[in-house]
């Protein structure tokens, strides 16, 4: 392909070939910090392509590919090129990674301890974690969380993260304005602007956690605690993995695990604040 | 160099493997994942020489393959508890019968839907029993419904509600409009046993499923995997038994699939270094548009030769039926569009 980077993410190594300069170039400010092996074999390949020859400079759509297509993906405008790099970076990992169980879930670590935040988008697990990463955890990713079927420890995959319409204004009020990426306005999933993890965040990305906390948040109504059940905690996290029935019984062992050691809650908070102290709260209990 | 050569010369042994750069590496590992053999190439390469990383991908597709085949072969035998009350005998066919047979081309081998052959004198109450052990509908457009059922060698596609796992119920292995008529029969009648107990073809009807698949019936899409089935399949049934290509002949004969068979024995040859007997060591210039057609592919897994494809796939419509009805399927296919 005409321009191409790679990536390294947690354990993934990226190939990102694309027809435009523009998302490989912002690809490469957006992970510029982080650790480059040029000498290792990408394990994923991600391909930004114009479906017609002219629609390289016609009006500019950005279509997705890779190693695994899904076949009626929209194309972006190439405005959105960045967007597209990351959703393919994402589709790749999704549909081909076999090392691990893929949750969809966010992640923080502290004490070489995990909490997992899984839910919808939209139940503020990603700002959540980006806030909690600002403070004195480690942010280990804002998309997947990584479970080790053999050990049973969590693993970051720490890609910048995603915040979406109001988190945008609250991080950046937070945060050096170099670490955040260009604002993607009025994409498929509203506003959009990445902020790059701290640095120690990024350096400490292969370092395992072991899990202490699953959280399901909720954003949005009066703040609760409400204690999950294993079941319950269990059947989520299978509709939140994207590989558990591929893995078979190896996964199914891996789940069972981590839903019978680790306490889950479920949450619900009105603003960040609140978010954050009910996090603390129950880390506190939990690893009591 | 391109990848997809590189590929096919890492099957062949005609490359070492401790030889490739990291740049070929990745080429060939998206090349072989874009043609569904990743794992396949994990396997012939178990005990090769490899950088550290590519050694773990490699570790990875091999243990996920095997769950793969494990969820492809329990879902056979849901397919049996659900046909055999009723006394409906099938035969595996493809991928899960390569895995119920263990034989040398499953290692690894990806494994989509469940492919079982009936009688055609079976194939309604196949379908009402599927249809009562949970399987449904894919399709629920009515054009292609009676399409499949005037003119293909198979139901319309089902799926399982719980499974989510799809299954095709053929009663021939080539459309009934194509301009070949294997004897189907035959297929069902002369079906071998596995120590497992599921229905398989024999022998030299797998050989020829394989090569009609490949050759007589698509666009070639996938055409390097289904390749590498038939190099393993003839190249371990002739280690077996010294008569086998001559049998392979008379069988294909009776199939009227002769050409197909040869050409996939020619390719074989030509691609991973099969060594064929002497009737079938020949050269076809034709050949030379299926060997482009198989390495149609750049560094990026991307298609390339668009005019080639093109090509291939309009012959494959060509091949399944008769000039009008592909000129009516052709303009009512278009309408909906």
């Amino acid at each position: 392909m005409r321009y191409s980077t790679r990536i390294a993410v947690g354990p993934v190594q990226f190939r990102v070939g694309s027809d435009w300069r523009e998302p490989v170039a912002a690809l490469e400010k957006l992970y510029a910090g982080y650790p480059q092996d040029d000498t290792r074999p990408a394990d994923a390949t991600v391909r930004l392509f114009a479906a017609r020859p002219w629609r390289r400079w016609l009006r500019p759509s950005v279509h997705i590919g890779g190693d695994f297509v899904v076949p009626d993906a929209l194309p972006l405008p190439l405005s959105m090129g960045l967007l597209a790099a990351e959703m393919g970076m994402n589709l790749q990992v999704a549909l081909g990674w076999r090392r691990h169980m893929l949750l969809h879930a966010s992640a923080v670590a502290r004490g070489g301890r995990a909490v997992i935040m899984s839910g919808e988008s939209g139940s503020g697990k990603s700002t959540l974690a980006a806030l909690l990463g600002e403070g004195d955890w480690r942010l280990m990713g804002d998309e997947f969380t990584l479970l080790d079927p053999a050990s049973g420890d969590a693993l970051a995959f720490p890609r910048a993260v995603s915040l979406k319409n109001e988190a945008i204004a609250e991080m950046a009020t937070r945060v050096d304005a170099a670490r955040l990426g260009p604002l993607l306005a009025g994409t498929p999933k509203g506003d959009i602007r990445h902020l790059i993890p701290r640095p120690d965040a990024i350096a400490a990305m292969h370092e395992p956690a072991r899990p202490a906390l699953i959280l399901f948040p909720r954003f949005g109504g009066e703040a609760a605690i409400e204690p999950m059940g294993e079941g319950e905690a269990f059947v989520r996290l299978t509709e939140a993995s994207t590989n558990y029935i591929a893995l078979g019984e190896p996964g199914f062992a891996a789940l069972t695990r981590l839903v019978r050691e680790t306490p889950a809650f479920g949450i619900a908070y009105p603003d960040s604040a609140t978010g954050m102290a009910l996090v603390e709260q129950l880390w506190a209990e939990a690893v009591r | 160099m391109s990848a997809v050569q590189t590929l096919v010369d890492l099957f062949a042994g005609r490359r070492d493997a401790a030889t490739l750069a990291t740049g070929e590496w990745e080429g060939v590992i998206g090349v072989a994942r874009t043609e569904a053999m990743l794992a396949t190439l994990s396997h012939r390469l178990e005990a090769a020489d490899l950088p550290p990383t590519v050694a773990l991908l490699f570790a990875d597709q091999r243990a996920a393959a095997q769950v793969a085949q494990d969820q492809a072969l329990w879902e056979a035998e849901m397919a049996r508890r659900a046909l055999a009350p009723e006394g409906i005998e099938f035969v595996l066919l493809k991928g899960t019968a390569y895995a119920a047979a263990g034989l040398s081309c499953s290692a690894g081998r990806q494994i989509g839907d469940l492919d079982i052959l009936v009688l055609a004198s079976d194939i309604r109450r196949a379908e009402n029993e599927l249809l009562e052990a949970g399987w449904e509908w894919v399709k629920s457009d009515p054009y292609d419904d009676h399409y499949y059922r005037e003119h293909m060698h198979e139901l319309p596609p089902l799926i399982h509600k719980a499974r989510d796992r799809m299954i095709d119920v053929h009663h021939t292995i080539l459309p009934r409009t194509h301009r070949i008529t294997p004897d189907a029969l035959s297929l069902v009648s002369d079906a071998v046993t596995t120590a497992g107990g599921f229905a398989i073809l024999n022998p030299e009807d797998m050989a020829c499923h394989c090569a009609a698949h490949m050759l007589a019936d698509g666009d070639l899409q996938g055409g390097l995997r289904n390749l590498w089935d038939f190099h393993c399949l003839t190249r371990d049934f002739a280690a077996a038994d010294a008569g086998f290509w001559g049998k392979l002949d008379a069988r294909a004969d009776l199939h009227g699939l002769r050409a197909p068979v040869h050409r996939a024995a020619r390719l074989a040859r030509d691609l991973y270094a099969a060594e064929l007997p002497s009737g079938w060591d020949r050269q076809e210039s034709g050949d030379i548009w299926y060997r482009r057609r198989l390495f149609a592919r750049d560094d990026w897994g991307r298609p390339t030769n668009f005019a080639l494809q093109q090509a291939f796939y309009i012959r494959s419509h060509w091949l399944r039926m008769p000039p009008q009805m592909l000129a009516r399927h052709l303009w009512t296919k278009w309408r909906k569009r």
